[in-house]
């Protein structure tokens, strides 16, 4: 069998350098750090391990962060899909102060938005007081917090789509006889679909990992509003790492599959647009 | 379906795109509205579609009005000139998505929609794509995949706008005549939008020659390329050349001086004939500029000895041997067939 050519011919030249550099690079910044975490979860015996990671309030941790950073991004991705499409179509005053508080969750350290959501949502805060259900110290507090630090995400994602988005495809549909919902469903989603679903991950696994925020408007029950960060932030200070390191290695196996698994649903709607 | 476009205006801004279009169309006639870009020709094509809307006047199709009846229901076929064909459908999906879109009770059955595809996909030669998706294909083909997906709902009205202005010349040349010949056979009520003239020579039965939102003449082609009624209209239809004269008892003369002197004569290239020998008295002396064969005609660029004006001629190579000209020579020049414009009347 003839080798088979990796290198493609182009003017600029290179790439044997800089796959070299991008390979030491992504190891030392990523690879080694979360090999670390396997290194130490590998001093603790089997046992200790699925006694440790299978303890009730671990489970209960898990669960509630795949489920809130789910429903976040869940949200994330519908609001998200409408604010661009705001900031895209239509012009009004006001819309660059808009544009630009989008990008706000990102800037602020999340420890003053976990602080200024509590105030808010508190039974007593300015929107607590009139909602009969209780939000801050719930897990429907800690969703309204990975909603809050991952809404650019989709917004950002998608606005270049929509912005480079062909509207005479919309005048076609129209022409031909399609309503304003089927054009939107048949023409205008699989456009933004690729972008929003990359927004999704990107909102997903930024709310798995998020801490700051979420301490603070959680409450910290165990059992009930205990995320998984936390709990690996509990271990630390009892200097129990390799609880820690063990905890965290199932988070990151059970997110690494997670985030294949939405790849692949990418890969599978950008196929068709693969010689575009 | 007969047209009808009753003083049709429409400003964009201070932007006066068209001011009181008055216009006719009649069942199965193709219309090709000609012009330089900004002279409303595509704003007027998308107020037919309901793209647009106009500021005031009416549009009907029949004996209905439509001026106020949205895109969706107007039932036309539209062919854009970037095809505007859904990148993530297949060919054969992108051409059956007006069928498909149908309320149930109107929607034909799974396997008639199949039928009529594929009917379509035979019609524009495209039968092996329909598994494709529109970036696997060429410019020619995916305007033939819009074209088919235009037809499949039947439209009575067919618009097209700049339909082979992205595509290359021989492509266009063939897209031009299967055109023709689609219309031929199906007599759609046609309307097409185009700023190439030749095209519309070509192709067209009637050609609306427009300049800055305004309508500056209606006829068939033969009409408006032999009896261009005025200096734009000359000047668009193809090359030109303009004689600076005066007119003496009904009879122009070239040169400047006199009464009524400031009255241009147009000729075309074709038009002009060159003698090695001063045949008359009003030949003028020119000198050879530039010789350019393209093809089998001859193009010349001569420069009038007295007025230091360019003019440019065409001749057959037969003619070009025959008289053996040179770069540097000096020719006589005379015009077989002028007509003449006195600026009173218009003003380019």
């Amino acid at each position: 069998m003839a080798k088979k050519k990796w290198k493609k011919h182009s003017i600029l030249p290179g790439f044997g350098l800089s796959l070299g550099f991008t390979t030491l690079y992504v190891s030392l910044l990523v690879l080694l750090p979360l090999a670390m975490i396997f290194v130490n979860t590998a001093s603790m015996s089997w046992a200790d391990f699925r006694a440790t990671v299978t303890e009730p309030r671990v489970v209960a941790s898990y669960q509630l962060s795949f489920g809130a950073a789910f429903a976040a991004a869940c949200i994330n991705v519908i609001f998200g899909v409408l604010i661009a499409w705001v900031l895209v179509r239509y012009s009004f005053p006001g819309k660059r102060v808009i544009d630009g508080l989008v990008d706000l969750p990102f800037a602020l350290p999340t420890a003053v938005a976990g602080i200024a959501l509590t105030t808010l949502y508190a039974e007593t805060g300015w929107i607590g007081q009139f909602l009969s259900f209780k939000v801050a110290f719930t897990p429907i507090g800690i969703t309204i917090a990975l909603t809050f630090i991952g809404l650019p995400f989709v917004v950002r994602m998608v606005q270049p789509v929509l912005q480079n988005f062909d509207q005479e495809m919309e005048e076609a549909s129209a022409i031909l006889g399609a309503n304003r919902f089927q054009t939107f469903i048949k023409v205008i989603v699989p456009e933004i679909l690729p972008a929003a679903l990359t927004g999704f991950a990107l909102a997903f696994a930024r709310a798995l990992g998020e801490y700051g925020s979420v301490v603070f408007i959680a409450g910290n029950m165990p059992m009930k509003t205990e995320i998984t960060p936390l709990l690996i932030m509990t271990k630390l200070e009892q200097y129990d790492y390799a609880g820690a390191t063990a905890i965290a290695a199932v988070m990151l196996v059970i997110s690494f599959f997670l985030l294949l698994f939405i790849n692949g649903l990418q890969w599978w709607t950008n196929r068709k647009f693969a010689h575009s | 379906m007969s047209i009808q476009i009753k003083e049709v205006s429409k400003t964009f801004g201070s932007f006066q795109a068209l001011s009181d279009i008055n216009l006719d169309i009649q069942t199965g006639e193709l219309v090709a509205l000609l012009g330089p870009s900004g002279s409303g020709k595509t704003s007027l094509l998308r107020i037919i579609a309901g793209l647009e809307e106009s500021d005031n006047g009416a549009i009907l199709f029949g004996n209905e009005e439509i001026t106020h009846i949205r895109a969706t229901e107007r039932k036309v076929g539209f062919v854009f000139q970037h095809y505007a064909l859904f990148k993530h459908m297949t060919v054969f999906d992108n051409v059956a998505y007006g069928l498909k879109v149908r309320p149930k009770k109107e929607r034909p059955s799974k396997k008639d929609i199949t039928e009529k595809v594929r009917e379509l996909l035979s019609l524009v030669k495209l039968d092996a794509f329909a598994d494709r998706y529109p970036a696997q294909l060429s410019g020619g083909q995916r305007q033939r995949v819009a074209l088919a997906r235009a037809l499949a709902v039947e439209p009575k009205v067919l618009l097209l706008d700049e339909p082979f202005g992205a595509l290359d010349a021989k492509v266009r040349k063939e897209l031009r005549r299967w055109l023709r010949r689609l219309h031929d056979d199906f007599h759609i009520t046609s309307i097409f939008v185009t700023h190439d003239q030749e095209e519309a020579l070509d192709v067209a039965d009637r050609i609306v020659v427009m300049n800055e939102g305004k309508i500056e003449q209606i006829g068939s082609p033969e009409e408006v390329y032999e009896h261009p009624n005025s200096p734009f209209v000359y000047d668009f239809l193809g090359n030109v050349n303009v004689f600076h004269g005066r007119l003496e008892n009904g009879q122009w003369r070239n040169g400047a001086g006199g009464e009524n002197h400031g009255s241009l004569a147009y000729v075309r290239p074709h038009d002009i004939l060159i003698e090695r020998k001063k045949p008359a008295d009003d030949a003028v002396q020119a000198k050879v500029v530039h010789v350019h064969v393209v093809g089998r005609t001859v193009h010349i660029e001569l420069k009038q000895e007295r007025t230091d004006q360019f003019l440019e001629a065409e001749l057959t190579k037969e003619r070009y041997r025959e008289l053996n000209i040179k770069v540097g020579e000096n020719v006589f020049v005379r015009p077989n067939q002028l007509k003449v414009f006195i600026p009173e009347d218009y003003s380019i």
